[in-house]
Formats: structure tokens, sequence, C-alpha cells
């Protein structure tokens, strides 16, 4: 590789490294004030990195820090390419605006002993998900993913309801069996390549691919991201996650676990594999996009006969997962960059969607449909947030639903799949339904008498809520910076740059 | 007759399959089980199958560990008995957690039998 496609950057192992350290400093100060201040202060650093390595990036392509200063097949290295950069930004700019919102949400959703031992595990998932995206280890990336996915554990189980227990522990097991897949796929791939560093995999690869043993790592290692990335059959756990969560960790966790995950199922089918024409070898493409669609049908089904709006709102997610698989399945320079875009604005757009949602529940306690009658009469700015990321899930124009939907019937079309665009499509429609549910009783109900008066909402929670909304109506509008940052990325992958 | 040859291949195989038959093994007590506990016991059982598969894919036939010594020439490939070691504790950690939630579901549950869980859950469907 020359010199010029790569800079070495310290500020790469940083992003990991910082809210790493800063988890156990929550833990030590003992006080909920002091915690949170310090994982607002280390999320707000962590984006000023983000943004500083994106610049790096887009300067020279990639960014690598070898760690200890080890060359990469034997040490390991951080690799941060196009792809990873954009899933960085995700997770650090969702990182940056859930941390103010949680403060008073978390307030009084968990007992105040509790809260430092809250912010440090949200460090925890925060580091996790970041160390994911840079590594350019397959072993270290297990070890990421365990981190994020043990301390999610943990914040899922702090919800109010009991049954936030059960599903923290449902999870825990899904996402164990999940991992755990993971690592006999790349211990297998070990067998066959003698090495872990995912670089050097790609270039094995073709040597080895038509073998049974690496043959039985793709799945092992496809099956076991499934899981984790909640793609159709294997989202058992995600619906009551999601549900039962604190409002700020539904809000975090559903905004960029999966797109993490989605991330790592990109790096497997494109990079680890990525020398090889894995999509003519295998029915892979078929099966992905049978599992994408049934994703988009049936879990808009699901959706709309929800009551409980974040049960919706988790079922909704299912769905959109669908997409962001069907834009990587097709695995043409378009469908990728639908399937990248899509996990960008679909961050904005459940975030935003969660966020005013648990806005809702701060200030009337209210989840369920029948609760939330005429809700948009009484608070009208929140539940205005939550109809642009309605839109949003919808596509209707000017939002950034709409973009990557367009990206992706433009795909199918490129590919003379037109019963797969008339599905998106058809798939959008199922979204109205839900969406309009909401819409229905928020706003052309009267307000129920009896439910106890809503109290305001605090511009710490509305501010970022908002923010969200609004960057989602702005990349819906202006799509130029993502589309192209997308684009980017899947000619990366698609081994073009 | 089954062919000599064809037998030692698929005992030398043997370390393997003592993995596949535990990994089975557990994953199966993690599906059926309705205890919460058992379920926990189960994905051990997988993971130490895990382990079991990786640390025999390091290990060589004569082979020594990787100090340097006279008269050795064969040395076994640390690497992936290192990584197992972080994979230990990472089921530690794991099993840890889940106990801890098993512990706390007692608490407000009484009961760790998924099947009467469910029920106490379907009677409470959506009040909050």
């Amino acid at each position: 590789m020359s010199p010029a496609e790569f800079t070495s950057d310290p500020w790469l192992i940083l992003l990991v490294v910082v809210p790493l350290l800063a988890a156990p400093v929550c833990v030590m100060l003992r006080s909920a004030g002091g915690a949170w201040s310090v994982a607002t202060a280390v999320s707000w650093a962590v984006l000023a990195i983000a943004i500083k390595l994106l610049i790096t990036v887009l300067d020279h392509g990639q960014v690598v820090y070898r760690i200890g200063g080890w060359d990469a097949p034997w040490g390991i290295e951080y690799r941060l390419d196009p792809v990873g950069v954009f899933v960085v930004l995700i997770v650090a700019a969702i990182g940056a605006l859930v941390l103010p919102y949680a403060k008073r949400s978390v307030e009084k959703e968990i007992r105040r002993d509790r809260i430092y031992l809250f912010y440090a595990m949200l460090l925890l998932c925060l580091s996790g998900l970041l160390g994911i995206t840079v590594t350019g280890d397959a072993f270290n990336l297990f070890v990421f993913l365990e981190i994020s996915s043990l301390s999610s554990y943990v914040l899922i189980s702090l919800g109010q309801d009991r049954r936030a227990l059960t599903a923290a522990f449902r999870y825990l097991i899904m996402g164990t069996i999940g991992a755990t897949f993971y690592i006999i796929g790349i211990g297998l791939l070990y067998q066959m390549t003698g090495t872990l560093n995912i670089a050097d995999l790609k270039s094995i690869m073709p040597a080895v691919v038509d073998t049974r043993t690496v043959h039985a790592a793709l799945a092992f290692l496809t099956v076991g991201i499934s899981l984790k990335l909640a793609l159709f059959p294997l989202h058992l756990w995600l619906p009551n996650a999601y549900t039962f969560a604190p409002s700020a960790v539904t809000a975090f966790l559903a905004a960029t676990a999966t797109k993490v995950s989605a991330y790592v199922l990109l790096r497997i089918l494109f990079t680890l594999f990525g020398d090889v024409d894995l999509f003519a070898a295998f029915p892979l493409q078929e099966i992905l996009i049978a599992m994408a669609l049934a994703a988009m049908f049936l879990a808009s089904l699901s959706a709309i006969w929800q009551e409980n709006i974040k049960r919706m709102m988790a079922y909704s997610s299912i769905a959109q997962i669908g997409y962001i698989v069907l834009g990587i399945a097709l695995a043409t320079e378009t469908g990728l960059t639908g399937g990248i875009v899509h996990m960008f604005n679909h961050a904005l757009m459940k975030g935003a969607a969660f966020m005013s949602i648990g806005a809702i529940v701060f200030a009337t306690g209210a989840v369920t449909l029948q609760q939330l009658e005429g809700i948009g009469k009484r608070m009208p700015f929140t539940m205005a947030a939550f109809v642009v990321a309605g839109l949003g899930l919808v596509g209707i124009p000017l939002t950034p639903g709409f973009i990557s939907k367009w990206q992706l019937v433009t795909a199918a079309l490129e590919l003379d799949m037109w019963p797969l665009a008339a599905l998106i499509l058809l798939s959008s429609l199922l979204a109205v339904i839900y969406v309009w549910r909401v819409f229905e009783v928020a706003y052309l109900r009267e307000p129920v008498i009896g439910i106890h008066k809503p109290q305001d909402v605090p511009l710490s929670m509305l501010i970022p809520t908002w923010g969200l909304a609004l960057a989602a109506l702005y990349f819906g509008s202006n799509a130029s910076f993502t589309l192209d940052l997308a684009h980017t990325a899947a000619r990366h992958l698609m081994g073009g740059l | 007759m089954i062919d000599f040859n064809t037998l030692i291949d698929w005992l030398g195989l043997f370390n393997d399959w003592i993995a596949i038959v535990l990994m089975m093994v557990g994953f199966y007590t993690v599906i059926a089980q309705h205890n919460l506990t058992k379920k926990v016991v189960g994905l051990n059982i997988f993971q130490v199958a895990v382990f079991v598969f990786y640390i025999s894919m390091g290990k060589i036939e004569d082979g020594s560990a990787p100090i340097l010594k006279d008269g050795v020439e064969i040395y076994s490939n640390p690497l992936p008995h290192v990584l197992i070691l972080t994979a230990i504790v990472v089921g530690v950690a794991t099993t840890a957690l889940a106990l801890a939630l098993v512990v706390r579901i007692h608490h407000s549950y009484g009961t760790i039998e998924e099947d009467e869980i469910q029920v106490i859950e379907h009677g409470e469907e959506d009040i909050a």
C-alpha cells in the first residue's frame, strides 16, 4: 500500500480509550450529577474526535493506528475507512445528543443511587460500539462486541417495568449466542488462514474460499451477526428490549447498536470476503433479500397491531433494518449507497422518534395509544418532532426516509428487479398505516380526562429531540453530504477505491 | 467393515467431535430448558465448547509451550490460547451478569421458570 493511501493518526485510539477510561471515573465519582457531567463532556469530545477523523479520512482515504507500534499482521491495528467513519459519526453524534437528553429523563426513570452506574454503562456501550467500528482485527471486534452488548444488557435491565429484566435476560441469551457464533466463525477462518487481521484475511481469502471450513465460517458469521442485527427471524429479543428499556437507552440503542451490527455485516460480506465473488458462489443474495422483505412486511404488519407506541416503533425498527439489509444484499454500488445512507437516516429518524416518545413518557407517563389521545394538542412541540420522524419512516419527500428509499428503488431498477422496487413502495404503505394510527389518536381525538396533567418537558430533552428532527429535515431536503459520503463508502466496499 | 484409515481420520478429529457434541448439548439446553438458571448453564457449556475448539486448534502434536528452550523445536501456537483467555473472561462476565439478572427476576416475579413468567407477563400486558 502506498503511503498516500492512508495516514497514521493517534486520535483513532482516543475515540475508544476516552470513553473507556471515563466509565470507571463515573463509578468513582459516585454522584449522579458528576457522572452526568463527565459522560456528557466525553460524548462531546468523542464527537469532536469523530469530526476530526472524518476530515482526515476524506483527505487521505484511510486512517490507521498501530497499537503499541506493532505492525499489522502481528499487532492489532485500528483502521478507519470511509465506511467506518460514517458509522463512527452516527454513533458519536447520537451519543452527544442522547447524554444531555438523558439527564432529566434518567432522573425520573432510574433510582437515584444507580444513576452514576447508568452513565458508566452508557460510556462503556459507546466505547464498545466505536471500538467495533474502528478495529481492524477480527477478534478484537468480538471483544468490543461483548463490551457493548454486556453494557446494553445492563442498560436495558434498568428500565422501570419488571419486564425490563426478562427482556434483558432474553437479549443476553440471544446476544451471547450471536457473539459466540461470531467467534466460531472467526476461529474457523483462523484455522484456514492463520491470521486475524481483517485486511490480511481479505487477501488470503481467495485461496481458501472453496473449502467447507470457510463455507461454515461464513454461515456462522452471518447468522451470528444477524442475531445482533435483529434481522427478521432472529429479531425476537428486540421488541421487548426497546419497549422496557429507559427512554434514553431506547433512543441510544435504536439509533446506534443495530447500525453498528449492520456495519459488521458489511465488513464480513464486502471486506473479509471482498476479493471473492461471494454472491455468485452462494445463494446469499436470495436469502438476504428474502429476509429483508420478510422484515419489511411482517414487522410492519406487527407494528400496525401494537397498542404500545414504544413497541410499535421497535417493530418499525426491525422493518427499517430490512431496508438496510436489502441495500446490502443488492450488492451494487447504488444498493450499498442506499443501505449505508439508510443507516444514517434511520438513526436520525428513530432517534428523534424514541426521544419524543421519551419526552411524552416523561411528561405524562403514557405509552399506549389509548393514553395518548389528544396528546398533539397538549404537547404540540414534542409531538411535532414525532411527526417529522414518522413521516421519515414512511418516506415522504423532504424527509431522509425518502432519500434512502429512492436510492433502493433506483438500485432495484438498475438490476431490472421491478417486483422488488414495487415491494419497497408497497411496504412504505404499511408504514403509513401505523404512523397514521398515532397521528389519528394524537391529533384527531379530544384529550382524555383523568390522565394527570402533563408536566413541562425540560429544554434539555426538547433541544436534542428537535436537534435530531431538524437534522432529519435538513438531510432529507439536502442529501448531498450524506449521499456523497455513503457513495464513497459503497465505492470503497466494492473495491473501486 | 470400516476402513482403518478412515477410522484414524475420524479419531484424529476427536477434539473437534467433543467440541461439536458439547456445542450441541449446550445449545439444546439453552433452547429447551425453561428454567433460567439452566439456560445459563447451557450457555456456559456452549461457550466452553468453543474454548475447547480454539485450544485444540493451537495445540500441535508433541509441541511445547512457546518458551525458548534447548532441544525443543516444535512449539504450539500460543495465539488461540491467548485469544480464548479473553473469551473466557468475557464468558465469566456474561455468566455473572446473567445470574445477577436471574436473581433480580426471582425477586420481582417470584419464579425463574420461563413459562410461569410468561403467564405473569401476559396478565399485565401493557398497563405501563
